[in-house]
């Protein structure tokens, strides 16, 4: 199919020699009319495609309902991470404190709960952790201009030293409602199943899509990452809104780690560690610039989703040791980022 | 006074009152803290204890302290160390003759080639295929400590070699080799960059890529250059570190140094957003993360709180070099103002 075929009838015909040839890529998109801007969410879409397709070829039952569902079930907390982390990256910043915050509102939480305090007093505090962290975060950022880098760095120090000051050995949790929650499947289907974590984890990404996208906030948030000073040109709320970003982040930090100590069903203060480094390069592979302005939450989740997926495929394949993962999520990294370099080059 | 003044200014002095107020606090625990004596020719101490466990990280640090003055970032140097003393210490363990100083020797060369490489790939990443420089390096932070387990098959190589113990815990003229090494190679870089115009060059490439460009500086070769550098400092380090315990583990040595090495390098002042650098800058905020986790030992505080304490020094320097705070503590001196220059004029 030629980009000529998809042409409306009524559309000016162009003189066969004249016309420019499109190199091959971008005809074969203009047919299929995909915007430029979804370019590289795209190429995550393909790329998860294949690695099913790998998947369902090499193994048996790898294509089913339950991997599917698994994917979402164990990457509950990363997907909120990456979410909240896409905020941030939209704005031009980073946020390296999300794994220190998952472990220390999972420590507090359980050793709160240890003492005797209900669930429903805990998990909202545990939320409020996270909350706190990242709004210490954003003054340091927008009152004391410290570079995002450096002041979240310092309150990732700051929260896993905490975590050490609440205790140095993991804490068990038998609080009924957490272990409800981490027990409970709820079947959809014949093999496909969710657990509340999940529900937790897709209505958080529903309710960033909306905020991002049809709100003003969201698009402040966009505008921020495009040109600060232009954003404060246009009178656009750039110190609240970069504020709030961090305390957005925080936040997911929080339900993240109340989504981690369900998963875990305990507290231990050497928890995600590493992890904001997987929440960064699930929002790079699902297509969001580093340098802001760009980028969208749905290919976060998808960035999430091949992480998870190229776990999946080596603890199927079994033969390999567990550091491939670590060289094929790089070598996926640096296929991503030198493919999104070259779109943008081009787009030049 | 006018010397003092500018010291009070300069951007060095919280820092360096950071590290007094510490070995203040660590004197007054214990009284013999400042003491060095001579036991079999060789200086003991709490203060040599604190420069030898500084080797390490100022190697990493002064790497990145060049890499950061380009206005980019090295988050590999960690995975770097754990690959380099992978390599030599799967080496040396597969050699016949362990113990041989050409042995050794062959296995430190073999390291620091391969942490060259592994720097250059780096700068490769950043100046040719321009890359953000938190990413290229995120790529070879991710997989190179995978490729490090790839080396040691994802065991902990233990090696027995006296030859190449002294890398980490030998003494040379009664100084720790490492403290040697380490003050050798910040002397080499403090010279080429402050005595050579590299050090500017360096700046200018940081301050503004384009402009230096087209005022006809190699940036791209800088670049490059900085990368390579700080690799081969990481490698360096990772070499003592192996010999320091004498084993090459994958998953855990030089954990968080890139961290470490990043927060000396903002406590002694040298800006993220590139430019101006400090090398000594950088060795004050080696020698106050280095003192602090003795500190907490010495304090009695399990070791494993120390990222607290090293978060309040961070958040407390910066605070103090943030342009809010130093506006306020200096408006009764007469604070040049500067016209406000747009952030980025080009992009």
């Amino acid at each position: 199919m030629t980009a000529q075929d998809v042409r409306p009838p009524t559309g000016p015909v162009v003189p066969g020699p004249v016309r420019r040839r499109r190199p091959d890529v971008s005809r074969v998109l203009h047919a299929v009319r995909v915007d430029r801007r979804f370019l590289p969410v795209v190429g995550t879409i393909v790329v998860l495609l294949l690695m099913f397709t790998i998947g369902g070829a090499r193994y048996e039952n790898f294509l089913s309902g339950r991997v599917v569902s698994n994917l979402f079930i164990n990457n509950s907390f990363l997907i909120v991470l990456a979410v909240g982390m896409t905020f941030v990256i939209i704005t031009g910043g980073i946020d390296l404190s999300v794994g220190a915050v998952v472990a220390l509102s999972g420590i507090s939480a359980a050793s709160l709960l240890q003492s005797g305090l209900p669930a429903f007093v805990v998990i909202p505090l545990m939320i409020l952790i996270g909350s706190a962290l990242g709004l210490v975060v954003g003054v340091m950022v927008q009152v004391f201009e410290i570079q995002p880098f450096i002041a979240t760095l310092a309150v990732m120090f700051l929260a896993r030293g905490l975590c050490y000051v609440i205790s140095l050995s993991s804490i068990p949790i038998t609080d009924p409602t957490i272990v409800w929650l981490s027990s409970t499947r709820i079947p959809i289907g014949d093999t496909w199943s969710i657990t509340p974590s999940g529900i937790i984890a897709l209505a958080g990404v529903a309710a960033a899509f909306f905020v991002l996208h049809y709100t003003r906030f969201g698009r402040t948030v966009y505008a921020i990452g495009g040109g600060e000073s232009s954003a404060i040109l246009m009178g656009l709320p750039v110190a609240r809104t970069k504020v709030l970003v961090y305390v957005i982040s925080g936040t997911c930090g929080g339900i993240g780690g109340f989504l981690f100590t369900v998963f875990s069903r305990s507290g231990y203060s050497l928890t995600g560690v590493g992890m904001e480094l997987d929440a960064i390069a699930a929002v790079v592979i699902g297509g969001t610039l580093l340098t802001g302005g760009s980028g969208f939450v749905i290919g976060s989740v998808l960035g999430v989703l091949v992480l998870g997926l190229i776990q999946t495929i080596i603890t199927f394949q079994g033969t390999l040791s567990s550091w491939w993962t670590k060289i094929f999520i790089g070598v996926l990294l640096l296929i991503f980022v030198v493919l999104q370099r070259a779109i943008a080059a081009r787009r030049r | 006074m006018t010397a003092w003044k500018t010291f009070v200014r300069s951007k060095i002095f919280w820092p360096v009152m950071a590290l007094v107020a510490l070995v203040a606090a660590n004197t007054i625990k214990t009284t013999h803290f400042l003491n060095i004596r001579v036991q079999d020719g060789h200086l003991f101490g709490a203060l040599i204890d604190i420069l030898r466990n500084s080797s390490p990280l100022l190697l990493v640090a002064l790497g990145m302290t060049l890499v950061i003055a380009t206005r980019g970032i090295d988050l590999s140097v960690g995975a770097v160390v754990a690959i380099s003393g992978a390599v030599a210490c799967s080496f040396i363990a597969s050699s016949p003759n362990p113990g041989a100083v050409v042995t050794v020797l062959t296995a430190v060369a073999i390291a620091v080639l391969l942490s060259l490489v592994l720097g250059a790939w780096n700068g490769f990443l950043v100046s040719v295929v321009g890359i953000q420089p938190i990413i290229a390096t995120l790529v070879l932070m991710t997989a190179g400590r995978g490729i490090a387990m790839l080396i040691t098959g994802g065991q902990i190589t233990t090696i027995n070699s006296p030859a190449y113990k002294q890398i980490g815990s030998g003494f040379w003229l009664g100084v720790p080799l490492a403290v040697l090494i380490a003050g050798g190679v910040f002397a080499i870089v403090a010279t080429l960059t402050r005595r050579t115009a590299l050090g500017m060059l360096i700046e200018s490439v940081g301050i503004n890529p384009l402009a230096s460009r087209l005022a006809g500086v190699q940036s791209r070769t800088i670049i490059w250059t900085v990368y390579a550098l700080a690799g081969v400092f990481a490698g360096i380090a990772g070499l003592m570190i192996s010999s320091n315990v004498m084993a090459a583990d994958a998953n855990n040595a030089g954990l968080f140094i890139e961290l470490d090495a990043i927060l000396a390098v903002v406590i002694g002042g040298t800006s993220l957003a590139g430019g101006k650098f400090s090398l000594s800058g950088t060795l004050v905020g080696v020698l106050v993360i280095q003192t602090l986790t003795l500190t907490v030992t010495i304090l009695g505080i399990p070791p494993a709180v120390t990222p607290l304490f090293k978060a309040i020094v961070v958040i407390a320097v910066c605070l103090m070099q943030s342009p809010v705070v130093r506006t306020k503590l200096g408006s009764r001196r007469r604070v040049p103002v500067m016209a406000p220059v747009p952030a980025e004029v080009v992009s």
